[in-house]
C-alpha cells in the first residue's frame, strides 16, 4: 500500500525495540551468571581440596579473589550511574549485570567459605555481603512491582502539580471557613495547620496516617451534620464538606505517591551502607588472612 | 518662474501641469514634493480629510516606520509614533508647504494622452492634466472571506474605533499588521469584555512586522488573544464559527468578524484609465517602468497600489515620481547607496537598475515582480558571484535560504561518495529549497559549473516573497514537487520522464483526521506526502484497525494503480498535511515505461500486501493485541507523535522515577535539563515526557529571528549560539519542551562530590547553589534551551544510556508504528 522511500535514508540508528532489565539482550547475564554459578557448583563437587574444602585452598583462594573483584565491580555501579560521560555504554546493561552477577556471589561467596562459619571477622564479611544481596532481591521485587503502580496512581499529574493542587484546596478551605461558627473553623484550622505527611517513617513506608487532621474534621463535620435539618439556601459548611473532601482524596493519592517512592528508595537505606559495611570487613578478612599467612 | 505665474494666466490655468489622485502617505508626498517645485498641481482626495487610509486607522494606534535601513527623502516629516500626531503633522505641513488640496474629489473616469487628459469626478465636474500621479492605494478593494457566510452574521473589513465593541466574541481573520493591531486593540481594555480570536491560516506571521507580532505572543501568553495559528474560517454562522484547524474542525462563539486579509488594487478602475498589469492574479500590480510610469504615458502609479504598502516607502515614492515628472532624470531612488553597496561584489558595468531587471527577468520566480517590489526584494537578499568549480555550500551545512540562479548553473553532487557524479540545475532555476521549507541541513553539495550569479534569498525573504507573490509561490512549489519525485521514485528517471506527471499532480491540503484514500472506494491515484504525515487503517470486524504509519515523503495508493480493483484501505492525516495528488494514469505510463521502477514497486506493494494478510490473520486469534497496538498508536498519534521524526518514550511499566534521564540530560549539556519527565500524557503506561520531538516542520523555527534553529544531519532540531533569548521559539512550540534559562556556573567533579561532598552532586543544581555560586558582577542572558538529541556525543542520547531499567526510549514513528512491532511483541 505504501512505502517509505525516503524517510528511510536518513542513515540514523535502528532502535531496538525495548525490553527492561531483567529481559535485557536475552537474559544475556542470567545466562551468563547462571553459567558461573554452574561451573563454581560442578567444580566444587569435582574438586577434591583436603583435608576439606575452605577459603584458604588455592580452590578458594580462587573463589574468594573473584568474590571480592566482583564486589568491587557491582560497586562501581553507583559511579556508573552518576558519570554521565559520553561513550556507548547502557545503565540498563550495567543493571542486568548487576544483578545477576550479585546473584551469582551467594554461590560463590558460600562456596568460598566451605561452609565453615563462626563468629570471627570473615563470618561478618560473608553477613554483611549477604545482606546487601538480600535487601539487593527486595530491591529487584520493588522495582518489578511497583512502577505500573506509581504511573496509576499519578494518572498523567505530576507531584508538583498534586501538591500545588493541594496547596490550592487549602486556599480555598481558607476562603470558605471564613463564615463558619468558631468551633467548626477550628476543624479546617486543624486541617490547615497539620503537616499532612509528617509523622516519620514508618508512616510513609506505610502509608497510614491515623491521625489526619483533614480526615478528622470531616468526619466531625459530617457526624455533627447528620442530625441537623436541611436549612435551605448555601450553607457554607457543604462548601466546607466538599473541599474537605476533595482534599482527602487528594491526600490519599500523594500519600500513595510518596509510599511507592518511599518503597522504590527504602531498600537502598540498606543495601548502599550494607555494602560500604562489607567493603570495610572486607578488606579486614583479607588483611587478617594474609596476616596470619 | 513657473509658467502659471505668467501673463496667459487663463489658458493655462484650467490645465495642471500634475494631478495627483489621493492624498495618502504618497500622494501627499507627491503633493509636498510639487507645491515646493512650484508645479501647477491639485491633490484630489475623495473624503474630507488627508489620508483617509491612515485617519481609518483605529484611534491611538501607533504607527510605524519600517524598513529601518531606509531613509525618509520627502518634504513632509514622518517617524514612528501614534496615528494623531502623525495626521497632525501632515495637515501642518501640507498647508505649510501650499499644496492645493480639493476634497470630496473621487475621479471616476480618466481620459485623454500624456499632456492632454481629462479627469472626470463623481460631482460631475472636470479637470485638465498634463499628467497624473495615482496614489490611491489599495485599502478600498478589501479581499473578502471566501467561506460561506450566513445571512445576519456581522462581517466587517475595517475597524475604527476598538473602544466601540463591548462584551463580544471577536474573530479577526488575518496575519498581517492590520490584522494583529486590531486584535490587540479589541483586547487592549480588559474592562470591554471582550474574547478576541486571531486566525491565521500558516503556523508563522510572515507578513506582519516584527514588533507587532512580538506584541500578539505578549498578549497570547497574557490570555488576552487567543492566537489560533494553521486554523482557516470554514462557516460564518450567526453567533458562531466554524474553524479548520491542524487537529479537525472546530466550532466557536464568535458575535463580529473582522476580516483583514489584505486588499487588492481596485483593478476595474485602473484598467479603464489604460494601464496593464502584471499578470491576471487577483493581487498583481501594474506594469510601471523604474520612473513608475504606467503603460499609458503619463499615468504615473505610487504607494501601495504600485505594490508597495509601508508608509515610508510611499512618501519616497511621491518625492522620486514628482522629480521625474520635472525631468529630473538623474535621481536614484532612496535605497539606491543600500543597493549600490550590495552590487558592488558583483562584475562592473551595470547600474543597478540593471541589475535589478538582470535579476528580474532571468530569475524565473521573481517574473513578475514590479521593479519597486525587486528593490525591496533586494534589500533582504544579498547577490552573489562564484568562480567556475566554487563551492556555493557543502553538504550537511545548515542553512534555510534559497538560491536562485541568475546567471550560468550550478552542478549538485549526488553521490556523496564520488563528487564527479553530478547533476545540473540551469539558470534561472532555484536550488535549497528543502533548506527552506524543511530547515534541514543541506542535502548535497553544490558546485558552480560555470561562472556564476546567484541571488540568496534569506529564509524571511522567501517566506514574504511566497506570501505576497503567487506565481513566486507556485513556482517553488512546483520545482519541489518535481525534485521530490525524482528523488522519491529514482532509478534513472529524468525531468522529462515525470513531465506530465508534474503537470498533472496538484497540492491538496488535508486537515487532520481527513481521509484523502477511503477503504473500498475507487480510484487510482497516488497521494505523496509532501509535509505533515498519515496513517493507513483498515477496517476488520467493523472496527478500525491502524496498519502503519506514512511520514513526510512516502508514497501511497500505488496498489491499485498496479494491481486493480478498489481501495484496500483507509488512509488519512495524522495532522495538518500537505500531499501531491498525482494523476494515475499519467503514472501508470511512467511504469509501463520503465520496468525498474516497476518491479520496484512490485515488490514494495508485496510487503504491504503481507502486512494486511497479518493483520488480518492476527485479528482472530489475537484481536487484543491488535486493539492495543491500535489504541496505542492513536494515542501517540494524538500527541503529535505524528509529525515527531525522534521521540522520547517511557515504558512506565519501567520507570522507577529517579530521574536519572533528566540528571543525565544535564551533565551532558552545560547542567540543565532539557526533559521533563514526570509532565506529559500516558496511555496503557505508555507515557510521553516532556521533551523534544523534533517535528517535521518545528514549529519553533517558524519566528527565529537570528534564525539560531536548524535542523542537523541525523534529524535534530537544536538552537545554535546565537540565540537571542526572544523566547518566540518557546511561544510556539506546542509541546512545551523548550524553556528558557541560564546556563549555571560549573560543578566539582563527581568524584569531589562523591568523596568530599562538594557542589551539588550528579543533574541540575539547585537555584540556591546558582545563586551562591554565580559572580553577580557578570550579567548572564537567558537563552533558549532544548533537546539536540545529544548530538556530538559519543553514544548518544543521554537520556536513554543512563536509565537504569530501559524504560526510556528514543523512537522514530515509522520505526515504532509498525506491524513489524506487533510481529515481535507477538513472538
Amino acid at each position: 500500500m505504501a512505502s517509505n522511500a525516503v524517510a528511510s535514508q536518513t542513515g540514523r540508528k535502528k532502535v531496538a525495540m525495548h525490553d527492561g532489565f531483567l529481559k535485557h539482550a536475552g537474559f544475556r547475564w542470567l545466562k551468563i551468571s547462571s553459567g558461573i554459578i554452574l561451573l563454581c557448583i560442578v567444580s566444587y563437587i569435582f574438586i577434591d581440596v583436603s583435608p576439606r574444602h575452605n577459603g584458604g585452598s588455592w580452590y578458594g583462594y580462587t573463589l574468594g579473589t573473584i568474590g571480592a573483584l566482583l564486589i568491587l565491580w557491582l560497586t562501581m555501579l553507583g559511579v556508573r550511574k552518576r558519570a554521565m560521560t559520553s561513550g556507548s555504554w547502557s545503565l540498563k546493561a550495567w543493571t542486568s549485570a548487576h544483578i545477576y552477577l550479585g546473584l551469582s556471589l551467594i554461590v560463590i561467596g558460600t562456596l568460598h567459605t566451605g561452609f565453615q562459619l563462626g563468629w570471627n571477622i570473615h563470618t561478618a564479611a560473608y553477613v554483611f555481603m549477604m545482606i546487601v544481596i538480600i535487601s539487593g532481591i527486595f530491591g529487584i521485587y520493588f522495582y518489578a512491582t511497583i512502577p505500573d503502580k506509581l504511573s496509576d496512581n499519578r494518572d498523567e499529574m505530576t507531584e508538583t502539580e498534586m501538591l500545588e493542587n493541594l496547596r490550592s484546596l487549602d486556599r480555598q478551605l481558607h476562603e470558605s471557613a471564613q463564615p463558619l461558627s468558631a468551633e467548626h473553623a477550628a476543624l479546617v484550622l486543624q486541617s490547615l495547620e497539620q503537616d499532612p505527611f509528617g509523622g516519620g517513617f514508618m508512616r510513609r513506608i506505610a502509608g497510614k496516617y491515623p491521625d489526619c487532621a483533614t480526615r478528622i474534621a470531616q468526619a466531625d463535620l459530617r457526624r455533627e451534620r447528620a442530625y441537623q435539618p436541611k436549612m435551605g439556601g448555601d450553607d457554607p459548611l457543604d462548601k466546607v464538606d466538599a473541599l474537605l473532601e476533595k482534599k482527602e482524596a487528594t491526600l490519599a493519592r500523594v500519600r500513595r505517591h510518596l509510599r511507592l517512592k518511599a518503597m522504590l528508595q527504602v531498600w537502598l537505606f540498606i543495601h548502599v551502607p550494607m555494602t560500604f559495611a562489607l567493603i570495610g570487613s572486607l578488606s579486614a578478612h583479607i588483611i587478617s588472612v594474609f596476616f596470619y599467612w | 518662474m513657473s509658467e502659471w505665474q505668467g501673463g496667459d494666466r487663463k489658458r493655462v490655468s484650467d490645465k495642471y501641469r500634475v494631478v495627483i489622485v489621493g492624498s495618502g502617505p504618497a500622494g501627499m508626498s507627491a503633493a509636498g514634493r510639487a507645491a515646493q517645485k512650484k508645479l501647477k498641481h491639485v491633490l484630489l482626495e475623495k473624503t474630507d480629510h488627508l489620508s483617509d487610509t491612515i485617519f481609518k486607522y483605529q484611534k491611538g494606534k501607533h504607527v510605524m516606520a519600517t524598513p529601518s535601513q531606509l531613509v525618509l527623502r520627502s518634504d513632509m516629516d514622518f517617524d514612528a509614533g501614534k496615528r494623531e500626531a502623525i495626521l497632525g503633522t501632515w495637515d501642518e505641513q501640507t498647508a505649510g508647504h501650499g499644496v492645493n488640496v480639493q476634497y470630496n474629489a473621487e475621479p471616476v473616469k480618466i481620459e485623454g494622452d500624456e499632456g492632454d487628459f481629462t479627469i472626470s469626478l463623481k460631482d460631475g465636474s472636470t479637470i485638465k492634466a498634463e499628467t497624473i500621479v495615482m496614489a490611491i492605494g489599495t485599502q478600498g478593494n478589501p479581499n473578502l472571506v471566501r467561506c460561506p457566510v450566513e445571512d445576519g452574521s456581522n462581517v466587517q473589513y475595517q475597524l475604527d474605533d476598538p473602544g466601540e465593541y463591548y462584551d463580544e466574541h471577536i474573530t479577526v481573520i488575518g496575519s498581517g499588521d492590520a490584522g494583529i493591531e486590531n486584535a490587540l486593540g479589541l483586547a487592549a481594555d480588559a474592562a470591554q469584555n471582550n474574547i478576541v480570536t486571531i486566525l491565521n491560516r500558516s503556523p508563522e506571521f510572515a507578513r506582519a512586522k516584527k514588533a507587532n507580532v512580538k506584541l500578539l505572543m505578549e498578549a497570547k501568553e497574557n490570555g488576552k488573544v487567543d492566537v489560533r495559528t494553521e486554523t482557516t474560517p470554514s462557516e460564518i454562522k450567526n453567533g458562531e464559527l466554524v474553524l479548520e484547524t491542524r487537529d479537525g474542525q472546530e466550532t466557536i462563539q464568535c458575535d463580529r468578524i473582522i476580516a483583514r486579509m489584505g486588499s487588492a488594487p481596485p483593478r476595474k478602475f485602473v484598467e479603464e484609465c489604460g494601464i496593464e498589469f502584471t499578470s491576471e492574479d487577483r493581487e498583481a500590480y501594474p506594469k510601471l517602468s523604474p520612473a513608475f510610469e504606467s503603460t499609458k504615458k503619463g499615468i504615473y502609479v505610487i504607494g501601495a497600489l504600485a505594490g508597495y504598502p509601508l508608509i515610508k516607502h510611499c512618501m519616497n515614492q511621491g518625492y522620486d515620481v514628482i522629480e521625474f515628472i520635472n525631468g529630473n532624470t538623474d535621481l536614484k531612488p532612496a535605497d539606491e547607496p543600500i543597493l549600490e553597496e550590495k552590487f558592488s561584489s558583483l562584475p562592473k558595468g551595470k547600474s543597478v537598475d540593471e541589475w535589478l531587471e538582470f535579476f528580474r527577468a532571468n530569475i524565473s520566480i521573481l517574473n513578475e515582480l514590479s521593479p519597486l517590489q525587486m528593490r525591496e526584494f533586494m534589500l533582504d537578499s544579498e547577490p552573489r558571484r562564484y568562480g567556475r568549480g566554487d563551492v556555493v555550500f557543502e553538504k550537511n551545512e545548515p542553512g534555510s535560504s534559497l538560491f536562485a540562479i541568475a546567471q550560468g548553473s550550478v552542478a549538485v553532487e549526488i553521490d556523496p561518495n564520488d563528487p564527479s557524479i553530478t547533476v545540473p540545475i540551469e539558470e534561472g532555476s532555484i536550488f535549497g529549497e528543502v533548506g527552506l521549507i524543511s530547515g534541514r541541513r543541506r542535502g548535497a553539495t553544490i558546485n558552480a559549473a560555470e561562472d556564476l550569479i546567484v541571488v540568496e534569498i534569506s529564509r524571511t525573504a522567501a517566506l514574504k516573497l511566497q506570501a505576497s507573490v503567487p506565481a513566486a509561490k507556485r513556482a517553488i512549489t512546483n520545482i519541489s514537487t518535481e525534485r521530490q519525485l525524482l528523488q522519491m521514485f529514482g532509478s534513472g528517471l529524468t525531468k522529462e520522464d515525470i513531465a506530465e506527471v508534474v503537470e498533472t499532480s496538484e497540492i491538496v491540503n488535508v486537515r487532520a483526521g481527513e481521509a484523502i484514500i477511503e477503504e473500498g472506494s475507487e480510484g487510482n491515484d497516488i497521494y505523496v506526502v509532501r509535509v505533515g504525515s498519515m496513517v493507513v487503517e483498515k477496517e476488520i470486524g467493523g472496527k478500525p484497525v491502524f496498519l502503519s504509519y506514512l511520514p513526510a515523503g512516502s508514497y501511497v495508493g500505488e496498489m491499485t494503480l498496479i494491481a486493480g480493483g478498489y481501495r484496500t484501505a483507509t488512509v488519512k492525516a495524522a495532522i495538518k498535511s500537505e500531499v501531491i495528488k498525482i494523476n494515475g494514469d499519467a503514472f501508470k505510463k511512467v511504469l509501463d515505461q520503465h520496468p525498474d521502477l516497476m518491479r520496484k514497486a512490485k515488490k514494495e506493494m508485496a510487503s504491504r500486501q503481507d502486512v494486511n494478510a497479518f493483520i488480518e490473520a492476527k485479528k482472530d486469534s489475537f484481536s487484543g493485541v491488535v486493539d492495543y497496538y491500535s489504541g496505542v498508536a492513536n494515542f501517540l498519534i494524538d500527541n503529535g507523535i505524528g509529525e515527531a521524526t525522534d521521540v522520547l518514550l517511557i515504558d512506565e511499566n519501567l520507570c522507577v522515577g529517579c530521574d536519572n534521564c533528566e540528571k543525565a540530560c544535564a551533565d551532558s549539556h552545560e547542567g540543565l535539563s532539557r526533559l521533563d519527565r514526570e509532565a506529559g500524557r500516558t496511555y496503557a503506561h505508555l507515557h510521553v515526557p516532556t521533551s523534544c520531538r523534533h517535528c517535521e516542520h518545528p514549529h519553533c523555527m517558524s519566528d527565529c529571528p537570528p534564525d539560531a534553529i536548524h535542523r542537523g544531519p541525523d534529524g535534530e532540531v537544536f538552537i545554535d549560539d546565537t540565540c537571542i533569548g526572544c523566547g518566540n521559539c518557546q511561544r510556539y512550540c506546542p509541546y512545551g519542551v523548550i524553556r528558557m534559562d541560564k546556563v549555571p556556573p560549573k560543578k566539582p567533579s563527581l568524584l569531589s562530590w562523591l568523596f568530599f561532598g562538594s557542589g551539588p552532586g550528579p543533574g541540575e543544581p539547585d537555584k540556591a547553589w546558582v545563586a551562591d555560586n554565580t559572580d553577580p558582577s557578570v550579567e548572564k542572558a537567558k537563552k533558549a534551551i532544548k533537546c539536540d538529541m545529544c548530538a556530538g556525543i559519543a553514544g548518544g542520547p543521554a537520556c536513554v544510556r543512563a536509565c537504569p531499567t530501559g524504560a526510556a526510549i528514543r523512537v522514530a514513528p515509522e520505526e515504532f508504528l509498525t506491524v513489524a512491532k506487533l510481529e515481535s511483541e507477538d513472538a
